[in-house]
């Protein structure tokens, strides 16, 4: 246990706890409750129907799909830009990082653009594409790749504080004693910085699951076909089946609500796995 | 190592990128896609699986036809940019000309091509008001009266929303004998009344239904009775303005996709069949104001009397009508100046 | 300990690589299709762009855009800094179940986030109806377009500050604690300093993030011309009369606007990282 004289006065501590509490509760438990309360509001029938829906799973489908191309490439992307912004020096980080963090502030609706201004029918490489007919707006990928530019940040950006905090002389260490590039990384690196990559591919799944704005201009909301679950949670909330609507938006909830449970079970093991580590000395 | 392990994935990631587009390209079978605009989704549910059996019994062949729904300008640009649409059925004739003189993807005459400007059934514009109507609205003239609040989608976003607005001044116009000055000056002040600007058609209805906001909803007539019949009944009442405006959302094929995809005669069937006897009951079933008289008559009590003129009465074409009222700096962008 | 990097740094391996892998990815994915806005913004000529961004409308939506983003963010820096501080340093129950919520705002997808707390904020709302008897109309209004920016915002400043909160030297509060520092001096002295760099990221990406937000700002902000209009929303109006130029031409806007104000950012924190090394 904490000692005494490093903690705050009780009474502080408890009106920091309400502060923190109140504010989450009102800007989390609500919304959260909200689309429960929304989505079993015509009964678990209702929602049960609106999950086995074709269109539903093939949103479903769609929506996995994309997850599982563009989470491990930008989990690469991650780790390796993680690597060289905070383990070297060299002029324009800054300007890399910041580069880095621009998808985050490029509109959706902007970053769907972009790629209907290449590959659209009258964009850069329109003409080469139909002639080759080969469609990548409006089709699987023009959505895989709007979902990659909105999730490029979220790895690195997650691993670079973190790795810049831990400096370089585990690694430097490691490297005197003869270890390669590769055992370094395998051996030094990724267990300092499991937990943040974790926690980075977690953000960049919900993200890329989640993504409303872009996929929605790169789609064409083909039912069936091209719609991914928010997209279907649109269409749904559009023909007045509010309670549907919110019942396939739950599921992505609920999946933030997985993954998270995980990611507290993982951590907890990390922890566990350093004491015994520490406890060895 | 590492730049091994790299490139494999780059590659698998490519290969699994190719396979995708081979897999969107290489289908089975006859299919057709329908892009449309939001609130037609229920009358195209129908009218496919009504067109579908109409076509095995006449050719034998299965048909498989897809559905894509959006706004209407979102959907026509779509086009424009590449979705392959075998037919676009759409709010405005503004729209499809856009697919027609920016993406150069059917001919400019095309609304001379099918019956009635071709648009198969038209629809008006009416007010949705509260149970009971406590407001005492009974035409345009009430919208703008202190306390009432009205709503109406953003016209700069929605098809349905210029459909409204242009109903709106016409009837001012008509009202005082064609003095262009006072429809200006109604309009303006009706859209003083409005407190939100929904994007779409549809996020007016739920502003108005859902949230319980504003006094009057100006809608699509077939949106309206689609309200009061199937929402929650009891709840929200029509109320038929003494003048409308004649709403046509127009339907075509789209030349260069049925083409180069062969689909052409099949397409062509479709829209034909929403002439037909079936297509225009299908019509009529979905609040939609059928062309053909004797599908009229059978559902004339569904819809209410209306005094309507048509776009071209007042406004002419769609081109002059967009670029006066809907173009930046245009009618509408000047309601919203400072000092109006 | 900079110092010591900035000498020694080449003794690690993979620069090269690593750099060179960044770079064409981060070209392929982000700043050659990026380019194409900037080269499509270019085709109506310099003037006409000009112009475009500085329509008394354009103006007035990124007043909007840029000063809700801006509040947002704020709010979001100090009230993370509360979350992640209660999270990692207090014991309660049910804190790993708010530790969890505290990522929804990401699995939310927007659109859904906005019809939530447009649905929970307008009149008839769980919250809208309190709201309503002290004047306060929380929805349709550019406080609705703060508080979704606020919820779109919220988990990056927490979760920016949680890890290096966790990572804190005790021993670091201890010897302060035990040279005589009050509880609250310590606070100020030892433990910001060490966040600020965290904090500030925080920050900026809550920010950045919040410029752009389109689904779900555009169900709550009401989209009135001049008043409660968004800058993305500003875009979509431009692109439904087919003026292609005009709405790159705002986008580009937005883009190097946002691009100076995270340099400035990343700027500040790496000079801030430097001086407190």
């Amino acid at each position: 246990m904490r000692k005494p004289h490093v903690a705050e006065p009780t009474a502080v501590r408890w009106g920091v706890m309400a502060v923190a509490l109140v504010f989450l509760i009102l800007f989390l438990v609500v919304p959260l409750a909200a689309v429960f309360t929304e989505a079993f509001r015509k009964g678990v029938g209702v929602y049960l129907a609106a999950l086995r829906e074709p269109d539903a799973l093939a949103a479903i489908r769609l929506t996995l799909l994309t997850a599982v191309i563009t989470v491990p490439l930008n989990l690469v992307f991650g780790v390796v830009a993680a690597w060289a912004i905070a383990k070297f020096e060299f002029p324009g980080k800054q300007l890399l990082i910041t580069l880095i963090d621009l998808p985050f502030s490029v509109s959706p609706v902007v970053a769907g653009l972009i790629y209907v201004l290449l590959f659209g029918r009258q964009g850069w490489f329109g003409p080469w594409l139909t002639a080759h007919h080969i469609k990548m707006v409006f089709a699987v990928p023009g959505i895989v790749l709007a979902t990659m530019f909105v999730t490029c940040p979220f790895v690195a950006r997650e691993l670079i504080p973190l790795m810049q905090a831990q400096g370089t002389d585990d690694e430097e260490a490691a490297r005197v004693l003869g270890a390669s590039g590769w055992q370094i990384f395998w051996r030094v690196t990724l267990p300092n910085i499991t937990w943040g990559l974790l926690y980075g591919v977690i953000l960049c799944n919900a993200r890329a699951m989640g993504e409303f704005g872009a996929v929605s201009v790169v789609s064409g909301h083909i039912r069936g076909q091209t719609n991914t679950i928010p997209l279907h949670v649109e269409i749904l909330y559009n023909e007045y089946h509010a309670a549907a609507a919110f019942a396939v938006a739950s599921l992505l909830a609920l999946l933030a609500l997985i993954t998270l449970a995980a990611k507290t079970v993982v951590e907890r093991k990390a922890r566990q796995s350093l004491k015994g580590f520490v406890h060895e000395y | 190592m590492m730049s091994i392990r790299r490139s494999t994935n780059l590659i698998g990631a490519l290969v699994l990128a190719g396979s995708l587009c081979a897999v969107a390209s290489a289908q089975k079978g006859q299919t057709l896609l329908n892009v449309s605009y939001d609130p037609t989704r229920e009358l195209y549910q129908d009218y496919n699986a009504a067109f579908a059996r109409y076509w095995k019994t006449k050719t034998g062949e299965d048909i498989t036809i897809h559905q894509s729904h959006s706004g209407s300008g979102k959907q026509a640009r779509a086009v424009i940019d590449g979705l392959e649409a075998d037919v676009v059925t759409l709010a405005l004739a503004y729209d499809i000309d856009a697919i027609a003189q920016k993406g150069d993807l059917l001919p400019t005459n095309w609304q001379t091509r099918l019956p009635h400007n071709s648009a198969p059934y038209t629809s008006t514009i009416v007010f949705l008001v509260r149970h009971g109507n406590p407001k005492q609205i009974t035409d345009w003239d009430d919208l703008v009266r202190p306390g009432v609040v009205v709503i109406t989608p953003n016209p700069k976003t929605s098809g349905g929303a210029r459909w409204n607005y242009l109903a709106a001044w016409g009837s001012a116009l008509k009202h005082h004998g064609n003095d262009a000055a006072a429809a200006k000056e109604f309009v303006t002040k009706l859209y003083k009344h409005v407190p939100v600007l929904d994007t779409g058609a549809r996020g007016a209805t739920v502003t108005f239904v859902e949230r319980g906001i504003g006094d009057v909803l100006i809608a699509w007539e077939n949106e309206a009775l689609l309200a009061v019949r199937e929402l929650d009944q009891g709840q929200f009442e029509i109320v038929a303005p003494s003048l409308s405006i004649v709403a046509e959302p127009p339907v075509t094929l789209v030349d260069r996709v049925v083409d180069r995809r062969g689909t052409r005669a099949i397409a062509q069937a479709y829209l034909d069949y929403l002439y037909s006897e079936e297509g225009q009951e299908i019509a009529a079933k979905h609040y939609y104001r059928p062309r053909l008289q004797a599908v009229a008559a059978k559902y004339a009590t569904q819809f209410p009397q209306i005094e309507l003129f048509t776009l071209a009465e007042l406004f002419g074409d769609w081109q002059q009508t967009q670029q006066v009222h809907f173009s930046d700096g245009g009618v509408f962008d000047q309601m919203y100046q400072p000092g109006q | 300990m900079s110092a010591i990097r900035g000498r020694r740094h080449r003794v690690i391996p993979g620069f090269g690589l690593t750099l060179g892998v960044t770079l064409l990815y981060l070209s392929l994915i982000v700043l050659i299709p990026l380019s194409a806005t900037f080269l499509k913004a270019s085709t109506a000529g310099w003037s006409a762009c000009w112009h475009t961004v500085t329509e008394p409308r354009a103006l007035a939506s990124y007043r909007l855009s840029f000063g809700a983003a801006f509040i947002g963010a704020a709010v979001n820096a100090i009230m993370g800094l509360v979350v992640a501080w209660v999270l990692v340093r207090y014991q309660f129950p049910g804190r790993r179940i708010i530790d969890a919520l505290v990522d929804l705002p990401f699995a939310l997808p927007t659109a859904v986030a906005g019809i939530t707390l447009t649905t929970v904020l307008s009149v008839h709302g769980w919250i809208g109806r309190y709201l309503e008897p002290l004047g306060i109309t929380a929805a349709f209004s550019p406080l609705g377009v703060v508080i979704a920016l606020i919820f779109i915002g919220l988990p990056f400043v927490v979760r920016t500050v949680q890890p290096v909160l966790q990572a804190l030297d005790p021993e670091l509060e201890e010897a302060a604690a035990s040279l005589g520092a009050g509880r609250w001096q310590t606070f100020a002295r030892v433990i910001i300093p060490e966040l600020w760099p965290a904090l500030l990221t925080g920050f900026a990406l809550a920010f950045a993030r919040a410029i752009g937000e389109y689904g779900s700002v555009v169900f709550i902000s009401g989209n009135m011309p001049m008043r409660t209009e968004i800058t993305p929303l500003l875009i979509i109006t431009k692109l439904e009369q087919y003026d292609y130029a005009g709405a790159t031409a705002i986008g580009v806007f937005m883009l190097l606007v946002s691009f100076a104000l995270l340099l400035v950012i990343n700027l500040l924190q790496w000079w801030s990282g430097k001086r407190h090394a």
